[in-house]
């Protein structure tokens, strides 16, 4: 084996097994099973994962201590705020629309966990590689929207409502931006799968390949997609200074807990997402004629380098949220429909013309890559 | 002033002129109004700052002291005063449409005096519920607990204004409804994390826009005036304090002055620069604070939390010096109860160095950050004229291009003897009241810098004798607190506890501007204002 460490030797072997003992129906059967559950126990385990990491890495932008008694250095933190988030009550609240306002949670959460399973965590690591990934996943991750709409609209708080008509606004606005970003992406990958596309980046990755088209579109995508997660300076359905939650401010327990760690997988479903669009996904760094070198990176597992990657623009998000105030209603929506928008349709016309007229790296010098 | 006082006599010819501690000029409640307009609208030196409007119970008479100051020069002053025999149903007439800043006052003076206003456009009462029985700063108020009892039931909110108009047919009392039927309605307070207290403003909104707000205050109100009747002057120090708790040393200072100077007691040399430098860190904590609380308000909580660092310092400093942090108990009547301990100077001058370094830093961080600027510059513009109208002072009304800083005006302490500048700004938006906020704690530093090293040696508190009666009279002292002119107010009638005791809340005057200023902005910019603004609520609900 040239990649020991690689998890999909063992989810190979599993199959194996399994097709040697039972029909092939019962294999699938049993393995959509284990997969959803390996994805469901991810989802709570990255979530938790995040929230400390947030709150560490948020502690030190501010000079303080963050968690740091539960556990060595406050790890298990988020492991008690969770069992706290998981016992607590789940006060009913009086002339609320009693469906709605219990539906609108699920909402949030089934449509963050429809995306997180189309995300390629490492070679093999990938529940379902869609033809249309891409498409797939901007599709997906706005049903999220209806659970902020509804949540707002069923609490019957005018606080809340504000709330929501405020991120409706924002979202809709902001998943232009950020559909059109990816498309210049696919208009240079010339494919929606996400497997073929992080093949593709092999020896160059997207972000370099389309050089100014690419390299705009990803700033494009990191803010629009910053948006799309509602965390600071984008953070106004929330704004806990002028909306007290906005809203989810009637929210407690476990159903808060739900907006609570929709809101963090969000933030890495965004960073996972470029990672694997611009930054070359799970694969490892290869240079074109460096076989030793490809081989010691090669080494290193696929899904270390996916959340390594994605760690780093996490990181980037997370300095973003801490750094700045939060934007007005207006401006926001001034910055999206006057500037990210017209630039992007731009910008996806100039790749357009980079890719036609062969002037990506990879066409410009094709001895290197 | 002669000039004043020929103006005096020829708008109200009967009018009493004395000269007590300050000038003093008694007239009819029906002639005060057009004496008001007149000094108000004296060309050369106008008398269009309405410093303290109080309410008085004088024994058989109630009735109104005004303090009538010149926005161009804070020291020229004039009182006012005028009564009614009527303890029934007293009415006196409203000078509200000539001070804005009158309209809360009055309010108030019905709530806690049972004086109501003839054409102030909206008399419920300040504070109070309007089903209190009593009026409690009269002084056969009957405090019997079973006349008030305490409610747990909630009230609904009743929009509705009584008030009594002049008309040429005589005096009509009428209602008007503050809100409409169809208004988008939402409650900002009593519990919200951006009113910094408790604080209630009724919002009514259109979309995201702010147009009409209706202020309701007094849900923490302690009665504290109340309270000093029947408590000695050294006791009455404590509730000090207790108003606008971030400037509690400069409170605190201003009526230990105003009970100096009543009884002529002279404080020694030591104290009065441990006063002045004491006072000067109290107004750089407090100045971090409102720095911190406006950008948290914008939404930067990290900023919030450098600010916080700093202020931790001074209020080590203040631990250190006397035991207290925020509420440090420095100032006594003649002086100060604790010497500066041996390492004050040291701990200072390492101070000043690093707090000038932060500065910068805050500049670099925040004060350029082109979304802070987007919420800030050109929002909540407040212009000179409303700044004096309503009587908003401190930083925010220097924002807006009025100098009214009682440090250069009226010195007190060292501020005549050392060098410091008056920060102005014209803009009149948020963004000059931050400014302002920063450029003057660089001030602060500079006057902290002029004094540290000259504390002369000597006794630290005045003698005193145990048991202080202030001579009869009536005493006001001003001083400059973080957030503008705080002053106390002392009728004494010769006895170890006051009679009346008022104090000036400068917080009050930057709430009232709050309608005015948030009228056609955004939700988010009224929070961002009332960042700006700055005001303590215990020091409104006093």
């Amino acid at each position: 084996m040239q990649e020991p460490l690689e998890i999909s030797n063992l989810t190979t072997w599993l199959d194996t097994t399994l097709r040697g003992i039972m029909p092939s129906m019962w294999v699938i059967l049993i393995e959509c099973v284990l997969v959803g559950v390996a994805l469901l126990a991810a989802y709570a385990v990255i979530a938790l994962i995040l929230i400390y990491a947030e709150r560490k890495i948020t502690a030190f932008f501010q000079a303080r201590y963050g968690p740091n008694r539960v556990g060595k250095y406050g790890i298990l933190q988020s492991v008690a705020d969770m069992i706290k988030i998981l016992l607590k009550e789940i006060v009913k609240i009086n002339r609320v629309d009693r469906f709605l306002f219990f539906a609108a949670p699920f909402f949030m959460i089934v449509a963050s966990m429809l995306t997180f399973g189309a995300i390629p965590f490492g070679k093999g690591l990938h529940a379902v590689d869609f033809n249309i990934g891409v498409l797939y996943v901007t599709a997906v991750s706005s049903l999220g929207i209806i659970g902020v709409l509804l949540a707002g609209w069923s609490s019957n708080n005018k606080y809340s409502m504000i709330g929501a008509m405020r991120s409706g606004a924002q979202f809709v606005s902001y998943e232009l931006s950020a559909g059109f970003a990816l498309m210049t992406i696919v208009v240079l990958a010339g494919t929606m799968q996400f497997s073929t596309m992080i093949e593709g980046q092999r020896y160059c990755w997207n972000l370099f390949n389309g050089h100014i088209s690419s390299m705009i579109a990803f700033v494009l995508y990191l803010i629009s997609g910053h948006a799309e997660t509602n965390r600071g300076p984008f953070d106004i359905p929330e704004a806990e200074s002028e909306l007290t939650a906005g809203y989810h401010t009637e929210y407690s327990g476990l159903q808060f807990g739900f907006y609570y760690l929709a809101e963090y997988l969000n933030m890495f479903i965004i960073a996972s997402i470029a990672t694997t669009v611009f930054l070359g996904g799970y694969m490892p760094i290869q240079v074109h004629g460096w076989e030793g070198f490809n081989q010691v990176m090669t080494f290193i597992p696929t899904y270390v380098w996916f959340f390594g990657k994605t760690a780093v623009l996490i990181f980037l998000s997370l300095w973003v949220r801490w750094s700045f105030p939060r934007l007005r209603i207006d401006q926001l929506l001034n910055l999206e429909w006057k500037y990210l928008l017209p630039i992007n349709l731009v910008n996806i016309v100039v790749m357009v013309i980079i890719v036609l007229s062969g002037l990506t790296l990879t066409d410009l010098f094709p001895s290197l890559f | 002033m002669e000039k004043i006082k020929e103006l005096i006599l020829s708008t109200v010819s009967d009018a009493v002129i004395e000269q007590k501690q300050k000038l003093t000029v008694t007239v009819e409640p029906n002639k005060l109004h057009s004496l008001a307009q007149a000094l108000r609208d004296n060309a050369t030196l106008p008398f269009d700052f309405l410093v303290y409007l109080i309410g008085m119970d004088r024994g058989e008479e109630l009735g109104v002291n005004y303090l009538l100051a010149s926005s161009t020069d804070l020291s020229k002053e004039i009182v006012l005063k005028t009564n009614t025999a009527d303890r029934e149903n007293p009415l006196l007439y409203s000078i509200a449409d000539l001070f804005e800043t009158a309209q809360f006052n009055e309010r108030e003076v019905y709530a806690l005096m049972g004086i109501r206003f003839i054409n102030n456009p909206d008399m419920r009462k300040f504070f109070l519920n309007g089903d209190w029985v009593g009026y409690p700063l009269r002084k056969d108020y009957d405090a019997n607990p079973e006349l008030n009892p305490l409610s747990v039931e909630s009230k609904e909110i009743i929009d509705i204004a009584p008030r009594i108009m002049e008309t040429p047919e005589g005096l009509i009392e009428e209602t008007v409804r503050i809100f409409n039927d169809d208004d988008y309605i939402i409650n900002i307070g009593p519990q919200h994390p951006s009113t910094h207290g408790v604080m209630h403003f009724r919002t009514s909104l259109d979309g995201e826009i702010v147009k009409k707000i209706d202020v309701h205050s007094g849900y923490i109100h302690r009665g504290i005036e109340k309270m000093s009747e029947s408590m000695m002057y050294p006791q009455i120090l404590h509730l000090t304090d207790r108003l606008d708790y971030l400037s509690a040393n400069i409170n605190r200072h201003g009526l230990c002055m105003c009970v100096e100077k009543a009884s002529q007691i002279e404080v020694p040399e030591r104290a009065q620069y441990i006063r002045t430098i004491m006072d000067e860190l109290n107004r750089i904590d407090s100045h971090l604070l409102a720095w911190a609380c406006q950008t948290n308000d914008l939404g930067a909580i990290t900023a919030f939390i450098y600010g916080m660092r700093e202020r931790e310092i001074i209020l080590d400093i203040f631990e250190k010096t006397c035991g207290g942090r925020l509420i440090i108990n420095q100032n006594v009547i003649g002086g100060v109860m604790f010497d500066i301990y041996a390492d004050f100077q040291k701990d200072v001058k390492a101070f000043i160095p690093y707090m000038r370094e932060k500065l910068v830093e805050y500049d670099r961080f925040f004060s350029h950050n082109v979304i802070a600027l987007g919420r800030m510059v050109t929002i909540g513009v407040m212009t000179k004229e409303a700044a004096i109208n309503y009587g908003v002072t401190g930083p925010a009304g220097r924002g807006s291009g009025w100098s009214c800083d009682i440090r250069k005006h009226i010195p007190y302490a060292l501020y005549d003897k050392v060098d410091f500048k008056e920060v102005i700004r014209t803009e009149g938006d948020s963004y000059a009241r931050y400014l302002n906020r920063l450029d003057e704690i660089e001030q602060s530093l500079h006057i902290i810098e002029q004094l540290i090293d000259n504390i002369p040696a000597g006794d630290i508190v005045a003698k005193v004798k145990p048991i202080i009666r202030v001579p009869e009279g009536e005493y006001y002292q001003r001083v400059e607190a973080c957030r503008g002119e705080f002053g106390v107010f002392i009728e004494s009638r010769g006895d170890k506890f006051p009679y009346r005791l008022k104090f000036r809340s400068p917080s009050m005057a930057l709430v009232s501007a709050m309608p005015l200023i948030c009228q056609n902005e955004k939700i988010s910019d009224f929070i961002g204002i009332g960042g700006s603004m700055d005001y303590v609520i215990p020091d409104i609900d006093r």
